[in-house]
């Protein structure tokens, strides 16, 4: 350090400015001239070029999908990368870009995509954006009068559509493709965007029908897919499209478009306007017309959360088991630990080594592995545990429909899985306490528990600490636990959402979002972001710890 | 440690390798039975740890191999486990090589360089490594859902989409690695510097040759996390053929069709490597995790 300090003194008593920000610039004037350009920087130039190609073509990407401001922002954040690489002032920041870009991007955008949601009505009622919404509404349409029979006739790999009205006139189409399938694609967008074929129909005498047996029921309703997108045009203009397998008929669209936005019900005339409160259109009686649009609906999910019963009662219920489960577990485990920790640090046993070895393992076994097995092992009817458990005491626990049972299985199962991260943290701890002190807690006379209540847990506590509270955020949102072992349940019968004993805030999100039929995204993007907030309270304080160990070191 | 040695101390040791040896055994069982599970025919539990019976049908199944049950049977496996096992190799590769080459300029620009906020940004990136992704699932679910409307292979059910996901890790990484290079002495760099090198040739000639044992444990710490997460694998991926391991492994196990044994075997077979990897790098993940802590 002091040589460091001294270096800049003499650099401020030159007057020099610093070149690349960099910490040892004395040799920058050596080696200015120098410079050689290796192939690798000009790999590097290119890859840079190529990048901001790729940039642009996002731009341009992001502003045909309609997304004005995303165009505009990822074009701020070019033009403020490029201006990095360029200038030579900036020269330490062409380093961070990639990272500092990566945490904005993969961190820091869904945390802010997630806060953004919680303020909309996402859900799987409003899953489309409010144009998509028209769309589907312009797509649908009403039957009108006329109505034909269909038959179907092929010519090599084509087909002639034959058509026959009830008054005995008929009609037939050129030869045309129909892909098979049996339905038209179950994705809501691509269907809209599939687009219709015409296929203009002319008149044919009665003496001359179309040559060969027209093809039976089965391998028409093979072609549904081709015909479902068959749009059928007399030669007096009208529009048919399929009503049933074998029927075509007159369709009208159901609305129509306005210039302002609004829709037109093409059957009375009325007037439909989209009502972004409730994300439906609507009549002027407030009758909505589904699909329903994404819309901005403000704090309304976060008073849901906190005033309706519905969700507010469950809610508190999850959270406190949350908390409780989070600090219960931190504590189990730092108890195992630091006590296992103790006995491995003690030279007089020995076989440490093999010791420390078994006792980690738990911790190696992927957490997808081991959740599954315990799942088993704790099985109600089948499970290894309760066969023990009937073999000496005759009965059998049911892990997974008792709440209280259910909640101690997640902490036992829990704990089997993070002591040993516990005891690694601990052990490396003990290791750097002064044997000094326990030599003179000897001569005192003191025995092992006076040693590991006077010594060795004072003075790991306060290391401890972040890792402590790290600890405690992480269980705070140990989803893959939950959902593995238990899904939550077992659920409580008294709530309206789905919600069960061992659900934590992020499970019972999980469950809203993925699981419940309503996928609710924006009232579950609500919970997560409360629990953004509790994040963030913890991790401050471990940042405040952090200081106060690091000055102290 | 202690001075004098009494003699109760005997006792003592006895008793710590006694409470060592049973706590050992608690913890052990349960590993223990999953091996005993795949080896059972059937797929019921039931029976003693070691079985009379030693049958092989599931590691048959787990590996992809069909076999003859006693009735004659040809017994197909329930699930493509290789697949999934590659599929999950495939992202956690893409993950991890994206993230550490995200990472490792910052790092070296954090260890070495002065710039302005400096400081507010490793505080920041501290900060947000608390943040877990699980809590951002709807919105990573609902962005690649979007994307994937103009560019399919970026949407949901793509491998892409997911290692792009895994990449989060970046700010733990940065740290990780730029409190290795606090650790490797400037002076080789700075001696570079003499002999006319750029920054960016001491970087990668002379400190990045030096740093290789942090990227190597950084990179299978990142391809492990890949391989084992559950939550947002479980959003982005529903296609059988697209599943990866940690997700793929949950489908032997639904109440209607409960397939113990192969999931044990399964189990067993993608467990060992993967545990094999995380203790031979455990070290250096908890120094880094302690340094992180104690010595900033």
């Amino acid at each position: 350090m002091t040589a460091r300090d001294s270096e800049k003194l003499l650099k401020k008593a030159a007057g020099k400015p610093t070149r690349y920000g960099f910490e040892s610039t004395a040799t920058d004037k050596a080696l200015a001239p120098s410079m050689k350009r290796s192939y690798m920087h000009y790999a590097l130039a290119i890859l840079g070029c190529i990048t901001l190609m790729a940039g642009l073509e996002l731009v341009t990407l992001l502003y045909t999908a309609h997304q004005p401001i995303y165009a505009a922002v990822t074009m701020v954040l070019l033009a403020i990368t490029t201006y990095i690489y360029v200038s030579p002032r900036l020269y330490a920041y062409r380093y961070v870009v990639p990272g500092v870009m990566g945490v904005l991007i993969f961190i820091v955008f869904p945390m802010l995509y997630t806060l953004g949601i919680s303020f909309t009505n996402y859900s799987s009622r409003h899953l489309l954006a409010q144009p998509r919404a028209a769309e589907v509404l312009l797509q649908k349409s009403t039957a009108g009068d006329a109505s034909l029979d269909l038959k179907l006739y092929a010519v090599g790999s084509q087909y002639r559509l034959q058509f026959s009205d009830d008054n005995g006139s008929s009609f037939v189409s050129k030869p045309v493709d129909l892909p098979l399938g049996n339905d038209v694609d179950h994705d809501l967008n691509r269907s809209i965007h599939a687009g219709p074929v015409s296929v203009i129909l002319q008149p044919t005498p009665k003496s001359a029908p179309l040559t060969g047996e027209p093809l039976p029921l089965k391998e028409l309703i093979k072609r549904q897919a081709g015909l479902k997108q068959v749009v059928a045009v007399l030669p007096d203009g009208t529009e048919l499209r399929q009503s049933s397998f074998t029927r075509f008929a007159q369709t009208k669209p159901a609305y129509r478009a306005n210039r302002d936005g609004t829709l037109t019900d093409n059957a009375d005339g009325s007037l439909i306007k989209p009502n972004p409160n409730s994300g439906y259109y609507e009549h002027a009686d407030g009758k909505p017309l589904e699909p329903g649009f994404r819309s901005f609906v403000g704090f309304q999910n976060y008073f849901r959360i906190f005033t309706d019963p519905a969700f507010h009662e469950p809610f508190l219920r999850i959270f406190s088991w949350t908390v409780t489960f989070a600090g219960l577990n931190t504590l189990l485990t730092f108890a195992i630990g630091i006590v296992l920790a103790v006995l491995l640090n003690w030279e007089a046993l020995r076989f440490r080594g093999v010791y420390r070895m078994m006792l980690f393992l738990p911790y190696a076994i992927p957490a997808f592995i081991s959740i599954p097995v315990f799942k088993g092992l704790f099985n109600e009817n089948l499970g290894e545990i309760n066969m023990v458990i009937e073999m000496f005491f005759g009965t059998r626990p049911s892990w997974f429909s008792d709440p209280v049972l259910a909640k101690s299985m997640v902490l036992i199962v829990n704990t089997w899985l993070a002591y040993p991260y516990m005891m690694i943290l601990c052990m490396g701890l003990i290791k750097a306490i002064p044997d000094e002190l326990y030599e003179a807690s000897a001569l005192v006379g003191a025995g092992p528990l006076t040693n590991f209540f006077s010594i060795t847990l004072p003075l790991i506590l306060r290391p401890m600490a972040p890792l402590l509270i790290a600890s405690f955020a992480f269980n705070f949102n140990n989803l893959t636990l939950i959902t593995l072992l238990t899904g939550g349940s077992p659920d409580f019968l008294d709530t309206q959402v789905p919600a069960g004993a061992t659900d934590l805030l992020v499970s019972y999100t999980y469950r809203i979002a993925f699981q419940d039929s309503g996928q609710n995204y924006a009232l579950a993007c609500a919970i997560s972001s409360i629990v953004f907030l509790i994040v963030a309270a913890l991790a401050v304080i471990n940042l405040r710890l952090f200081k106060v160990n690091s000055q102290h070191a | 440690m202690p001075v004098v040695i009494k003699k109760s101390n005997r006792w003592r040791v006895l008793c710590g390798h006694i409470g060592l040896i049973a706590f050992i055994a608690l913890t052990v069982l349960p590993l223990l039975m999953i091996i005993s599970i795949s080896l059972r025919p059937g797929n019921f539990a039931g029976g003693s740890l070691i079985p009379h019976h030693i049958s092989f049908e599931h590691w048959k199944l787990a590996l992809g191999m069909s076999y003859q049950d006693a009735d004659g049977n040809l017994v197909k496996p329930p699930f493509p486990v290789l697949l999934w096992i590659w599929n999950s190799m495939k992202v956690a590769l893409l993950s991890a090589v994206i993230s550490l080459t995200l990472s490792i300029t910052s790092a070296y620009a954090f260890a070495r360089m002065r710039f302005k906020g400096k400081t507010l940004m490793l505080n920041g990136l501290l900060l947000l490594q608390m943040f877990p992704s699980v809590l951002a699932l709807i919105a990573i679910y609902a962005l690649f859902d979007r994307i994937g409307e103009y560019v399919p292979w970026l949407g949901v059910d793509s491998h892409w989409s997911l290692a792009l996901a895994y990449t989060g890790g970046v700010a733990q990484h940065i740290w990780l690695i730029k409190g290795y290079f606090d650790s490797v002495p400037y002076e080789l760099e700075e001696a570079a510097r003499v002999d006319g090198a750029t920054p960016f040739q001491a970087f990668v000639y002379v400190l990045l040759p030096m740093a290789v044992p942090i990227l190597v444990v950084v990179f299978v710490l990142a391809f492990l996390g890949g391989m084992i997460e559950y939550p947002v694998a479980s959003v982005l991926l529903h296609d059988e053929q697209k599943l990866t391991l940690a997700i793929g492994s949950r489908l032997f196990l639904f109440n209607q069709r409960y397939l113990w044994g192969d999931f044990a075997a399964t189990a067993i077979l993608a467990g060992i490597p993967l545990t094999a990897i995380f203790l031979f790098t455990q070290r250096w993940l908890v120094s880094g995790l302690t340094a992180g802590s104690v010595k900033g």
